[in-house]
């Protein structure tokens, strides 16, 4: 079990706990969203500025303010730093590959040169009570960058 | 230690599921006792027995089994009639669990523009949600008491809160979060004053104090099964026969008419007017068997056991370094659950590394979202006890959560 529970608790993630990236709400933004966990109170507020880019929009930056578990921490901090920079269509593509990664019960083999500190997180997949909170960031980041989108087309 | 039950070795071998395993080869300490109750023995068999050799439905049956599964069933109510020491067995009524009863009676007592319903801080989701549904259906206005600093109801404004317009009181005898131990009759007597109806929540004092509805004067109390050692899926209702029969059906269907036609249909009168359809008969039996056990060994003995194991683990909680309890530190204002910060460390986590250990506890807002935020706490880590918790159990805990710090490096 203390294997399990180290697979869980990578140093990794312990250390984005303890000292998150991009953290804080910051202008400009074009979408502000706040997701719940409703079964534990995890909850995030995120938003997305995205800028435009030789090959479509950017994501520009990720800032937020949450609360919420180790895992649920963590989690948000790496989303940052990967999707951070990126065009949004490779972003969404990462999106995927992590999801993937949590779906996948602990079966699937993760990709570091996609997910670079994200694979620390393939030891959460193994705990089914665990995934909501490394996912709840990475939905809020889905729904605000979707909503930011629209947000252009209409402008 | 003075007050634990004296056949506690005994006592724990009437729970099976105490003797088994965890992952890793980690014996069980359960401390989740508010969440659910673990189950003896003669609950187990007396479910088994009636599937296995009484299985019929009730009241419909003309046949033997149905009026042995109708008579097992009925017998089930008397003994939750006892359990209770209500007057009438045709106050009993059986539900899903305390949620519905709460339900029904939200959905069923009229109210309107003008009236309000009182309520608390410290209550579980059940008893807020539903009153504020009723509240927005009738127009009626909500109202609450706040809480104290050290975890109690605040009834400093109590009579500017229950009025002359106040049409129902409904509150929790003991706080699934913050333990508290509320002075019931006092607030039953508050709402008597002012000709309101008193609703307690006894889901968290049911199954550890004497419950005496006579005694407490109120006018209606409902509590859950599976928290008392009975299974999931059936819950109590009481309330005084005259004013259950003044309310309306809650749903409609089989067993609880008079008469039907295609234009309208007449009522029965309590208990079957609020148990329409089959209801959940080898849960009541259950049920049944589960407050005869707890009788046996008497809940005064289960109370002194469960304040008992509340001050030794109240003082061994306090030895552990950046821990603080919320609610009362005294043990005889409070019952045997006993929501925790430990700073640095969210409860999610904390929950995982005792679980690592084998301590079963419970993470998160406990269905008690508001009592959280009044203490500006997002979610809290709760151990709770009972009959079947040893003091061994509580080392265990305060050990394992020694053992949490170190595993998160916190100082």
């Amino acid at each position: 079990m203390s294997t399990d529970l180290d697979a869980l608790y990578q140093d990794i993630i312990l250390d984005h706990y303890k000292n998150p990236h991009h953290q804080g709400l910051r202008d400009p933004f074009e979408s502000e969203v706040h997701h719940v966990n409703p079964t534990c109170g995890d909850e995030v507020t995120l938003r997305v500025h995205l800028a435009d880019g030789p090959d479509g929009p950017v994501v520009q930056d990720v800032s937020y303010d949450a609360v919420g578990c180790s895992i649920s921490q963590a989690s948000t901090s790496v989303l940052t730093d990967l999707v951070i920079g990126k065009p949004v269509a490779e972003a969404m593509e990462i999106h995927q590959t992590f999801l993937e990664l949590m779906q996948g019960k602990g079966q699937v083999e993760p990709d570091e040169d996609v997910l670079e500190d994200g694979i620390a997180f393939a030891g959460v997949a193994k705990f089914p009570a665990r995934v909501k909170c490394a996912l709840l960031s990475w939905m809020a980041w889905k729904d605000a960058t979707a909503q930011a989108q629209t947000e252009g087309e209409t402008r | 230690m003075e007050g634990l039950l004296p056949d506690l070795d005994v006592i724990r071998k009437d729970f099976p599921i105490l003797e088994r395993t965890l992952a890793g080869g980690q014996p069980l300490v359960y401390l989740d006792s508010a969440n659910t109750s673990q189950k003896p023995q003669v609950v187990i068999d007396t479910m088994v027995d009636h599937l296995e050799r009484h299985n019929a439905n009730i009241a419909r049956a003309m046949h033997q089994l149905g009026a042995e599964s109708t008579e097992a069933y009925e017998a089930a109510r008397d003994k939750v009639v006892a359990f209770l020491n209500a007057p009438s067995r045709n106050e009993v009524i059986f539900t899903k669990n305390a949620t519905e009863a709460l339900n029904l009676l939200a959905r069923t007592i009229d109210l309107g523009p003008g009236d309000n319903v009182v309520i608390t801080e410290m209550e579980h989701h059940s008893n807020i949600v539903s009153w504020q549904l009723a509240c927005e259906r009738s127009g009626a206005e909500l109202r609450w008491f706040g809480l104290t600093d050290d975890g109690h109801l605040d009834l400093s404004n109590a009579d500017q809160l229950v009025d002359e317009r106040t049409k129902v009181v409904a509150f929790t005898w003991v706080s699934n979060m913050l333990g508290t131990i509320n002075p019931v009759t006092d607030l039953v007597a508050r709402a008597a004053a002012v000709g309101a109806l008193s609703v307690i929540d006894a889901s968290q004092a049911a199954p550890q104090l004497p419950v005496d509805v006579q005694a407490v004067g109120c006018d209606f109390l409902v509590f859950t099964g599976h928290k008392v050692t009975g299974p999931t899926g059936i819950g109590v209702l009481w309330g005084r026969e005259e004013l259950l029969n003044q309310l309306p059906p809650f749903h409609g269907g089989g067993e609880m008419i008079e008469t039907v036609t295609m234009a309208r249909s007449t009522y029965a009168k309590a208990p079957h007017r609020f148990e329409a359809g089959t209801p959940p008969i080898v849960e009541a039996v259950g049920l049944g068997a589960a407050v005869d056990y707890l009788g046996h060994i008497g809940l005064e003995a289960i109370h002194a056991h469960e304040q008992a194991i509340t001050a030794y683990a109240l003082e061994g909680l306090q030895s552990v370094p950046g821990l603080t309890v919320l609610g009362p530190l005294d043990a005889a204002q409070r019952g045997g659950a006993v929501s925790f910060e430990l700073a640095g460390v969210h409860p999610h986590d904390i929950a995982q590394v005792l679980d690592s250990r084998g301590v079963a506890v419970r993470a998160g807002h406990h269905c008690a979202k508001p009592a959280h935020a009044r203490f500006g706490v997002q979610a809290s880590t709760r151990m709770s006890s009972y009959l079947y918790t040893t003091p061994a159990e509580i080392d265990a805990l305060v050990e394992a959560l020694h053992h949490t710090r170190r595993y998160f490096k916190v100082d």
